[in-house]
């Protein structure tokens, strides 16, 4: 019996772990399709982007671990600036198909420019030493590194939800989610706020993208891999809401490790079975308006 | 109002209508040109036949997803669902239940996906935009998946091996070249094609065209919305599953391959390609695709992904109606007639 | 960035010096190479395509009168489709003379019913799935079989390694299943106990390997038997081996050499130090052979990388286009291809290996490979040999390797 509640703890942790993960990549997507309404399917390549800047600033520049990964992070929020004034600007409007298929061509470039600058074998980080020990919650020893991640994750989740909920800027991205005409009546710059938000997106997109380095490594396929794992976070909890970002990483990474622990051969399905269930239940995704 | 118009007169205005639309969407001269050139392929460029085959069969699938996506209107990142549902239905047919004839593995083909795709329509049509998006997506992962978890019926990532098909109509034996499995496809195209231009110039091809303008107009004259969108999307889902059953007779080997994603965003970016809404946009776009894509890959076996990128940027942004929408203006900029 | 390979023709003055040179135009033999490169696999292809015309270049003197020419083909995904399309393209339109490459199971599974058709001789690269040579009577495997790489390690878990009893994992697919079923086959058969077998997420990405370690953890099994595909799951593997404290919980780690293999090993990290897997190739393995062939790799492509059993697969292959071009002086006749291979024996870096002539497939030795620490880097120390091993699948006749063509199953 303290054998079953010692491995329930364990999946426990671990499946929170990586649903951090799936959260910080995801929160981002989240918030720009609620406000912009564009379906951005290159948010895995942005995740991708974090990841390989973060091989090169720690490991061919010898940074070390805290400044490289922010570094990285800044990097591609501010790169993805530009990008979206020259390209995601154009197709704001344009029906869905159009979206769909210019950032899977955005993705297909990514991961060729990434084959081609680093190749196409997987690649990894070194982790500090004081995030290859263990560490000890309450009474038991849990991977250092897991324990950081899950760190991150909360307190992203805290600052973008007291960002949102407490903040004027919050207030106006709220506001522009609703109604953009109305928030622009209000006299809400939307445009500022679009590319803001976007570079806030990506450049958690990158953090996420970052940090599964060492948790399940890093090839140029990452871009795709990753991006239908965070479209089902994004449509389960709802678009635009942080908090439904949060529910819905929380739901697929437990589940989906607990699924695994429990029936290895079975276990791929029980994501897209929830998937299924929950929209066919609530539509909008958990915590989105419908 | 005046009283309700006598049968006759609305049995009248019924066929002017009909007419109307069939004069708009009749057949002309220069389509029969591009069926004459698909049946001189075979004798010009033998050795080319099989990968030709290939092309028809991409083009069948296109218009299938045409149908749906540029008639009604209904975005789907899932359509590999149905063309995969045909391909496993006529190679298990032949792989493991020995039946080897193709025609009717074809219509077996198209039956089970046709019953699959009026099922998840039903469904999945209630909801729109983005929720749609994502169910569909979930209905072909979760295929793809089951595929692989009953292995030992589909083989899973090792394929599905032994399906071989008897000659069609026990005359004509299959050779290496392709040339039998070529005519045997197009055949097969041209039929679908014409049934589906049936239905396009159909008053429920009109039905579908006003869902997809404008649905809140469509639901205020009464239009059961569900109804023609399932059964839209049950049409679609029959050709994409006769492509998928030929897809397995002709290359004699399936596997999960035809269920995956990135199966259905080749047929989308097929039909941007080519153009939306018009049925010879996904024929063009196939041809176009499928020709750059093996041009791209003889001349930079590793980097085709990124010519493929590009070009979807490129025509998304340049024009979003398709080769066949440019076509459309450059005819009108030079004094043509617009459609 | 790949070009299209452009042809090596030597000057015929050249070969008027040597002696006995026939008078006749040189035939030049084309071969045409199908290799995923592009996708996953893309830098496996890119060694074996390089250990190919490695070969080429230190014996092409030995061609004598002929030459060859590589006509390279992306196959792209692994699901074979393309594969097999190239494979009837190469025949139809470039009447190439013979076949070689076939990484993933599938293409060449694909590709067999018009390989026989085409009747052309087609050298398996990799495609290790136990039953392929027996889909076509033209076909002959360079590689290796799964069963014969992991049935052996099952009675040395037993016998040499104190493993009563074991859990198997595997990557869930084909190969994978494949690989389980041999483990289980080998160890039983031996007296082990297998406690358990797990499946650890499909191919297409890494997953966490948290959840299938902590079981394995629970369950306190001797030792475990893993085989996971490609070198980033490998790498994945070895950091949560080390997060999961397995070790410490007194499991062995035991694998199929793709798990270390040499390419990669340097990603493993000290995580990996103690591991032993069996395979039929390490970079060092110590033979004059294999060092002479690892010297003229690092002179040829730097020495950053380190050749594996994909590179050295590649190498031999290209070794049994020379036989059979040899042999044959240029004329290619597949049924004659494939008899001169048949018993065809040499010494390749490997280790001795032969031709099974009645399965077509390799016979070579297995070797039980520990890694260790060598210096600054990690290394591997070949601890035991199992000689001449062959398809095991095959010879018990199991499943899809048994009698009939598996096809007809």
């Amino acid at each position: 019996m303290e054998h079953a509640v010692q491995a329930a703890v364990s999946i426990l942790f671990d499946g929170i772990a990586y649903s951090m993960v799936l959260f910080v990549m995801a929160v981002g997507l989240s918030v720009t399709m609620g406000l912009m309404g564009v379906i951005n399917l290159a948010h895995g390549a942005f995740a991708m982007a974090g990841g390989y800047l973060t091989v090169t600033f720690l490991g061919n520049l010898g940074l070390p671990f805290l400044p490289g990964l922010v570094l990285a992070v800044l990097a591609v929020g501010a790169a993805s600036i530009p990008i979206e004034h020259t390209l995601y600007v154009r197709i704001y409007n344009r029906p869905h198909l159009d979206q769909v298929l210019l950032t899977i061509g955005v993705t297909l470039m990514a991961i060729a420019v990434a084959t081609y600058a680093y190749g196409p074998s997987p690649l990894s980080i070194k982790l500090p030493a004081f995030l290859e020990t263990q560490v000890g919650v309450f009474g038991r020893d849990f991977p250092a590194y897991r324990a950081f991640i899950i760190g991150v994750g909360v307190l992203a989740f805290l600052a973008l939800w007291a960002g949102f909920e407490r903040t004027m800027l919050g207030a106006k991205i709220r506001a522009a989610v609703d109604n953009r005409a109305m928030a622009e009546a209000a006299g809400v710059n939307t445009t500022r706020l679009f590319t803001l938000t976007f570079a806030l997106g990506s450049a958690l997109a990158a953090l996420g993208g970052a940090l599964a380095v060492d948790l399940v490594g890093l090839t140029p396929r990452f871009a795709l891999q990753y991006l239908v794992l965070v479209l089902i976070v994004v449509s389960i909890g709802g678009f635009g809401t942080i908090m439904g970002a949060f529910a819905a990483s929380l739901m697929i990474g437990v589940i989906d490790n607990a699924g695994r622990y429990l029936y290895p051969e079975g276990s791929a399905f029980f994501i897209y079975l929830v998937v299924i269930l929950v929209l066919v239940v609530r539509p909008g995704g958990l915590f989105g308006r419908a | 109002m005046a009283a309700p118009e006598s049968t006759a007169a609305a049995a009248r205005a019924r066929s002017v209508a009909d007419a109307f639309l069939r004069r708009r969407d009749d057949a002309r001269l220069v389509e029969a040109g591009f069926w004459l050139v698909a049946l001189a392929v075979p004798i010009a460029l033998p050795e080319h036949a099989a990968f030709g085959g290939q092309v028809l069969i991409m083009m069948l699938f296109a218009l299938s997803l045409d149908f749906v996506l540029g008639y009604a209107g209904v975005l789907t990142l899932g359509h590999a669902a149905y063309f995969g549902v045909g391909a496993y239905v006529s190679g298990l047919l032949s792989a493991k239940l020995g039946w080897h004839e193709p025609l009717s593995g074809l219509v077996a083909a198209g039956a089970v996906s046709a019953a699959f795709g009026a099922l998840s329509g039903w469904l999945l049509l209630r909801y729109r935009d983005l929720t749609l998006l994502m169910l569909t997506l979930a209905v072909s992962t979760t295929l793809f998946e089951l595929a692989n978890t009953w292995s030992s019926l589909t083989g899973g990532y090792d394929g599905l091996m032994g399906i071989q098909i008897a000659p069609i109509f026990g005359v004509f034996e299959w050779d290496i070249a392709g040339v039998t499995g070529y005519g045997y496809v197009l055949a097969v195209l041209l039929l679908c094609f014409v049934a589906l231009r049936r239905f396009t110039v159909s008053p429920f091809g009109q039905a579908l065209r006003g869902i997809r303008e404008n649905t809140l107009r469509m639901r205020a004259i009464g239009a059961p919305i569900l109804g023609h969108l399932t059964l839209a999307y049950t049409i679609a889902a029959a050709v994409a599953g006769i492509a998928g059953g030929l897809f397995a007779q002709t290359n004699n080997f399936i596997t999960m391959d035809v269920l995956s994603f990135e199966r259905s965003a080749a047929v989308l970016t097929v039909l941007i390609l080519g153009g939306t809404g018009r049925l010879y946009g996904a024929l063009f776009g196939a041809l176009v695709y499928m020709l750059a894509a093996d041009w791209l890959a003889k001349l930079s076996p590793v980097y085709w992904e990124f010519g493929v990128g590009l070009l979807l940027v490129v025509i998304v942004l340049l024009c979003p109606d398709g080769l066949l929408g440019l076509y459309d203006r450059v005819r009108a900029a030079f004094g043509g007639r617009a459609r | 960035m790949r070009k299209r390979s452009t042809s090596w023709i030597m000057p015929l003055a050249l070969l008027a010096i040597g002696a006995g040179a026939p008078q006749a135009a040189a035939d030049t033999v084309k071969v045409g190479v199908i290799l995923p490169f592009s996708g996953m696999a893309a830098d496996v292809a890119q060694s074996e395509l390089r250990a190919m015309k490695l070969y080429y270049k230190l014996h092409k003197a030995e061609l004598g009168g002929n030459d060859i020419t590589l006509i390279e083909r992306d196959s792209k995904e692994p699901s074979g489709a393309t594969a097999q399309t190239l494979t009837r393209e190469l025949v139809v339109q470039d009447k190439v003379d013979m076949l070689v490459g076939y990484q993933f199971s599938p293409d060449a599974i694909a590709s067999a019913p018009f390989i026989t058709q085409a009747k052309k001789l087609a050298i398996l690269v990799n495609a290790q799935s136990s039953y392929i040579p027996k889909l076509s009577p033209y076909i002959v495997r360079l590689s290796a079989s799964s069963w014969q790489i992991t049935y052996p390690m099952g009675p040395y878990a037993v016998d040499k390694l104190g493993c009563k009893t074991a859990i198997v994992g595997y990557t869930d697919f084909a190969p994978g299943r494949d690989v389980a079923a041999a483990f289980k086959a080998g160890y039983e058969k031996a007296g082990g106990k297998l406690v358990d077998s797990i499946a650890m997420g499909g191919p297409a990405q890494v997953p966490d390997f948290t959840p299938y370690l902590q079981r394995i953890k629970d369950e306190k099994p001797n030792c475990v038997y893993i085989f996971t595909p490609a070198a980033s799951f490998n790498a994945a593997l070895a950091r949560t081996w080390r997060d999961q404290k397995l070790a410490e919980a007194g499991i062995r780690f035991l694998g199929t050499g793709d798990v270390t293999q040499d390419s990669v090993l340097p990603q493993l990290g000290d995580n990996a130090i103690g591991w032993i897997t069996g395979g039929h190739y390490t970079a060092d393995l110590n033979t004059p052979e294999n060092k002479k062939f690892v010297a003229a790799w690092y002179k040829e492509y730097g020495d950053k990388v380190k050749p594996d059993f994909f590179t050295v697969q590649g190498y031999d292959a290209m070794a049994a286009v020379f036989h059979v071009v040899k042999t044959l002086k240029g004329k290619i006749d597949a049924d004659k291809a494939v008899a001169a291979l048949k018993g065809w024996k040499v010494n390749s870096p490997r280790g001795p290996i032969m031709i099974d002539a009645e399965t077509r497939d390799i016979i070579q030795n297995i070797y039980v490979q520990k890694v260790v620490k060598k210096g600054d880097s990690l290394g591997i120390e070949v601890i035991d040999t199992i000689p001449a091993v062959k398809d095991p699948c095959k010879e018990l006749g199991v499943g899809n390797c048994g009698a009939g063509s598996p096809a007809k199953k």
